[in-house]
């Protein structure tokens, strides 16, 4: 009895230890503490305050149970009993009334940060932005800017971008975890969001929001470039690259067009992702892939088998036609 | 100790019978040891699903499964650990326990427990049929609009999923019917409201919240039925309709069906702790007043779940503050747990074991819980891994470690046979350090931003080292599920008898013979207190809240002393099930098949409902000429 | 198993079914908060403006009641053992009951030929899955009721049979209560 005891109290006295060893060792690396946006910040200031409430609480509650264990373990004879204690009402009340004080402690800056991160955008002069989901990728618009991207979301270091979020399908949520919380895409109404980016950088996001084959693959790279750099890719991306007349002419013939568009050429398909410099983009395929010309000729041969349910066609290419065509869109900066 | 040699010698014969008198029974008892079976057949059906998932994300770009199979696991996954195990598990322990816990014969109505039984059995059944015919449901066990449009998901996996789910909707209200009135109408003289067993409590508002919970959904259901199979457009959007409606149907069920599974557990281990501390509940009207409280709260926070919808600030500040109220009841239960162990004789059994599991394992789900109730942290952790940490700390830490207890505390009680204590501990172990090591790194994983339901993730992001871990978590809780059936099996062969009381309990199951009689009661017995067995055997003195002269309850007689008549067994209710559930797949097939289910369905249960309860040859017991069986 | 002694002192059947009813209440009620959600939102006609006849469900909600009415007189026959009144007023329930739904099947045809389907628009969804859930209740109430009379009219339903009816009649005025709640909401408040 003794031995047993024994073991499942260090046991679990050694578990604790090392679950807050594992917060400690990792806090720093995790993505949705290290906010790079007003955005982020504030939500994450909460989510400090809740982690060190939460596991003050885990502690204290856990040593309590182990005490009482470890305290009133039997080593009497079952037939003994002790002392038949039903019940403390002022204890009762006592541990009724202290979660709710820290509660009241946790809800103040919550309300407070709700509205906050739903109000209006803090600044006046923020780039509106609007992004529609698809099965599976993005769609980025710069209505004011006057061009449409996808899946390479460029935003300015220190503006406040306000996001119009909707969807041409099912819903979808709009996550970059550095960036703050994921707000969904619904087909049929729009959802709003906001965000200054305080830190110079590229950062991972993907879809939240499960949305069919290829959920796990709609991801996404948001690029916080200071206002130099964004107003260069601002400025190519608003005068397109002039597309070489046989390579537009192969991508027409191949049928992309019925789907995709590319700003000064025939090809105005609303399909799928506008390919208008595509070959500035770093990555392809909702950012499942590098954009090198291997791996677009990987995807034109057979966009399913890298991303499962893709609904583009395969369109049994023959190999010179995907040559030709991966010259053509690299080429397309 | 010379108490319990008085109890009688165990009714094996309960169980005796070829498969027509399982098929037609009508005895809660033997329901109960069917839900039993049925919901440990599914939990490994289901821990299997698992298993293929934690492989496939062992590693970065896994290539165990491709992208539609891992989302059908999930969904399986999800819909079978709901639905199919944790539901029927806490039914079996409700079926069983509930009439023995409040003096009852059995409960109000046995034909209808056997429908439920059998209309749950065909509804999984059918379930899992998807699979046969190879399209299983993808969409989630939470199934969004418009995902699930025909549009969107044009195979038969989505029309398996909401038929058979909504089969055993019936079911469950059907139960829930019965044990409501049972708990409420079936008392044993004496057995108030206040003095009935914490786990009779959870049951009776668990059933309340199935009444409640599953017409919305059930609504919903239609709602996708007739979308796909008519042509409506409750959830398509190009027709204005909105795709959130299902979200709120889903939660005004979903949230309230969280406690459905969980409370049952806080009832096994508010009868588990105290027997084993040798004391009372702690402070038990504020547990039963907080699990009332809580299954009230449950309703009016469902959209805790859709922070990131977009409904709002007012909104989002209602639904906050509303679930952080639900900390405070279920903190008033942890402490008077723990308040419980407090100053008691701790015999560490292994129910003991698995229940202060619960209570440890349960603490860390309901403080990730309050985490969610906030929402600027919700909308970084919602759907996220720390979600699936968060929900399976509740449902694993929680429901099946409480579940366990139960299954450990009351296996005597219905095998009448002892089961290994040092296997016992070796499985609580394994489960314990398996579960850890699962679900603890799924924290890590969410915060890190890792969404949930995702087949792949690439390899520079950071993600292996805690998913290889949790894989391995997955395979130590297998084999720790493995060694329980080894254990359960040992002990239906040749575990020791057990004995009427085991545990020196205190409640009425323990003044019974182990298994009890077909009959229960011997003699309905008479309460005085919320532990009639235990002022029975230690006397008024000690037990400072009875101040009373009043009798305890003493342990039954071998054989009753005046005739008992018991109601005959009924093959209508299995008809009646088996037409519902027709009618239910029959959609799938054609018309035909659904008018033979309304036809089979009519039949079985006019035939039920003019059949008397009680028929020539049915059961009886005692003195009466040709007593006996 | 109403033989024996209930903590209550109420029949178990006749708790089953008010507890089955609160169940009930949460059905339609989804039901109802349904269509009050998707009121005005449909993209094309009809509305409910231009094709709901308020007089003729007045009538038919009218006939609804009386079918209570006929119930309340029915039970009491049974009770007090008159089984020629009871027939009598089982018969009334039923035909009362077959009236509203020959009235439902009018007003849905005539719907039909209006242009107003299940697939028109969010108010033909709606609207018809509702009022349909409610037909399909009433239609179960009326085939019980065709039931009780034929056991009446076989002698088998004396006054130690009355519960058969008291439950059967406390599912059918829930069933008239929830039309008179669904004729204001969708009828009457437009």
């Amino acid at each position: 009895m003794n031995r047993e005891r024994s073991t499942f109290l260090q046991t679990l006295l050694a578990a604790l230890p090392l679950l807050l060893m594992g917060c400690g060792a990792q806090g720093p690396d995790w993505r949705t503490l290290q906010p790079v946006s007003d955005f982020g910040r504030l939500g994450a200031d909460v989510y400090d305050d809740l982690i060190w409430w939460t596991l003050g609480i885990l502690v204290v509650v856990e040593l309590l149970l182990l005490y009482a264990l470890l305290r009133y373990r039997s080593a009497r004879s079952e037939s003994e009993v002790p002392s038949q204690v039903h019940g403390f009402t002022a204890l009762e009340i006592a541990w009724t009334l202290v979660p709710a004080a820290i509660l009241f402690f946790i809800a103040i800056p919550t309300v407070r940060t709700i509205f906050e991160l739903q109000g209006a955008p803090p600044s006046e002069d923020a780039l509106e932005i609007t992004v529609v989901g698809h099965q599976w990728w993005w769609e980025f618009q710069y209505p004011e800017l006057g061009f449409v991207t996808a899946n390479e979301l460029h935003v300015p270091v220190g503006r406040t971008a306000n996001l119009t979020l909707s969807s041409a399908d099912v819903i979808h949520s709009f996550w970059i975890p550095q960036i703050g919380g994921k707000r969904d895409l619904n087909p049929g109404s729009e959802n709003r969001l906001w965000f200054t980016p305080t830190e110079v950088g590229e950062y991972y996001g993907q879809c939240a929001e499960l949305c069919g084959t290829s959920h796990a693959n709609m991801r996404m790279r948001v690029f916080v470039d200071d206002s130099a750099t964004f107003a260069e890719w601002a400025a190519a991306m608003q005068a397109p690259a002039i597309p070489d007349s046989a390579g537009a002419m192969t991508f027409l013939i191949s049928g992309c067009a019925a789907c995709h568009t590319i700003a000064g050429t025939p090809a105005q398909g609303k399909v799928g992702p506008d390919l208008t410099n595509v070959g500035r983009r770093t990555t392809l395929a909702s950012s499942l892939i590098p954009n090198t010309p291997e791996h677009m000729a990987g995807w034109l041969r057979s966009p399913d088998s890298v991303k499962p349910g893709a609904l583009m066609p395969d369109l049994n290419l023959d190999e010179q036609r995907v040559n030709e065509l991966v010259r053509f869109l690299e080429g397309l900066r | 100790m010379s108490v319990r040699a008085m109890t009688a010698p165990g009714h094996e014969s309960l169980y005796s019978g070829g498969m027509r008198s399982w098929l037609t029974t009508v005895d809660h008892k033997r329901i109960g040891v069917l839900y039993g079976i049925s919901a440990l057949f599914y939990f490994v059906v289901g821990g299997v699903e698992a298993l293929i998932i934690r492989l496939q994300l062992a590693s970065a770009d896994g290539t165990v499964v491709g992208a539609d199979t891992f989302n059908q696991l999930f969904t399986m996954h999800g819909t079978t650990m709901v639905f199919l195990v944790l539901m029927p598990l806490s039914a079996a322990l409700f079926n069983y326990m509930i009439p023995l816990m409040i003096g009852a014969r059995d409960v109000a109505f046995p034909r209808l427990n056997a429908f439920s039984f059998w209309t749950f059995l065909f509804g999984s059944l059918l379930l899992n049929l998807s699979f046969l015919v190879g399209n299983p449901p993808d969409a989630g066990w939470f199934g969004y609009a418009n995902l699930t449009s025909k549009q969107y998901n044009p195979g038969m996996g989505i029309d398996f999923w909401l038929l058979s789910v909504q089969i055993m909707g019936i079911a469950s209200i059907a139960s829930a019917v019965n044990f409501t009135v049972t708990i409420l109408n079936m008392r044993a003289h004496g057995m108030s409201l206040m003095r009935m067993p914490l786990f009779v409590w959870m049951a009776l508002i668990v059933q309340v919240l199935m009444l409640l919970a599953f017409p919305p959904i059930t609504v919903a259901f239609i709602y996708l039925m007739f979308d796909r199979f008519f042509g409506t457009h409750f959830y398509i959007p190009d027709a204005g309709g909105t795709p959130i409606l299902w979200q709120h149907l889903f939660w005004i069920f979903g949230h309230p069906e969280v406690y459905i599974l969980i409370l049952p557990s806080f009832g096994v281990v508010s009868e588990v702790l105290p027997t084993f501390s040798r004391k009372p509940l702690f402070g038990a009207p504020f547990m039963i007043f907080s699990g009332i409280l809580i299954g009230f709260l449950g309703f009016g926070v469902w959209s805790h779940h859709m922070f990131t919808t977009g409904l709002g600030a007012v909104a989002d500040t209602a639904f906050s503050l509303a679930t952080m109220l639900i900390a405070i009841p279920t903190g008033v239960k942890i402490f008077n747990w723990i308040a419980t162990l407090w100053g008691g004789h701790i015999h560490f059994k292994t129910p003991l074991y698995f229940a202060v599991g619960m209570v440890g394992l349960f603490i860390i789900g309901g403080l990730s819980g309050i985490m969610h109730a906030s929402p600027p942290v919700d909308i970084q952790q919602h759907d996220t891994y720390f979600v699936v940490a968060h929900l399976h700390y509740v449902f694993f830490g929680g429901t099946v470690f409480g579940l366990f207890a139960g299954i450990y505390y009351w296996w005597p009680k219905i095998t009448g046979r002892m089961i290994g204590e040092g296997l016992g501990k070796l499985h609580f172990w394994l489960m314990f350090i398996g579960m850890n090591l699962t679900f603890f790194p799924m924290h890590f994983l969410g915060m890190d931003g890792m969404p949930r339901r995702i087949y792949t993730y690439a390899a520079d992001l950071g993600w292996e080292r805690w998913n290889l871990i949790a894989t391995v978590g997955a395979f130590v809780i297998a084999v720790s599920v493995l060694v329980f059936f080894v254990n359960a099996v040992r002990s239906v062969r040749a575990g020791e008898p057990a004995g009427g009381d085991p545990w020196d309990g205190a409640t009425l199951e323990w003044t019974m013979s182990s298994p009890p009689p077909e009959y229960n009661f011997a003699i309905v017995p008479v309460v005085n207190s919320a532990r009639p067995f235990w002022l029975h055997k230690f006397g008024p003195t000690r037990d400072i809240s009875t101040r009373t002269r009043e009798e305890g309850t003493p342990p039954q007689p071998d054989t009753p002393p005046e005739r008992i008549d018991l109601p005959s067994p009924s093959g209508w209710p299995i008809l009646a099930a088996l037409g519902l559930s027709l009618v239910g797949g029959g959609a799938l097939v054609g018309l035909w098949l659904v008018l033979v289910g309304v036809a089979v369905l009519v039949f079985g249960v006019y035939r039920w409902a003019f059949q008397p309860l009680e028929r020539l040859g049915h059961p009886t017991f005692g003195p009466a000429p040709g007593g006996g069986r | 198993m109403d033989s024996h002694a209930t903590t209550f002192g109420v029949p178990s059947r006749k708790m089953a079914m008010w507890v089955f009813i609160a169940s009930e209440c949460m059905f339609f009620g989804s039901l109802i908060a349904t269509y009050l959600s998707y009121e005005g939102k449909s993209l094309v006609g009809p509305t409910p403006e231009e094709i709901l006849n308020i007089p003729l469900t007045s009538v038919s909600t009218f006939v609804l009641l009386m079918s209570s009415l006929a119930m309340v007189l029915a039970l009491d026959a049974v009770q007090t053992g008159d089984r020629r009144l009871a027939r009598l007023w089982l018969g009334a329930v039923i035909v009362l009951g077959g009236l509203f739904l020959g009235g439902q099947v009018y007003e849905f045809n005539h719907f039909y030929h209006e242009g107003l389907t299940l697939q028109q628009n969010l108010f033909g969804a709606t609207f018809f899955v509702l009022t349909g859930f409610h037909g399909a209740h009433v239609t179960v109430g009326v085939i019980w009721m065709v039931t009780l009379l034929v056991m009446s009219l076989r002698g088998r339903l004396g006054p130690e049979r009355s519960l058969d009816v008291e439950v059967a009649g406390l599912y059918w005025h829930f069933v008239d209560v929830v039309w008179i709640v669904i004729f204001t909401v969708v009828y009457l408040i437009q």
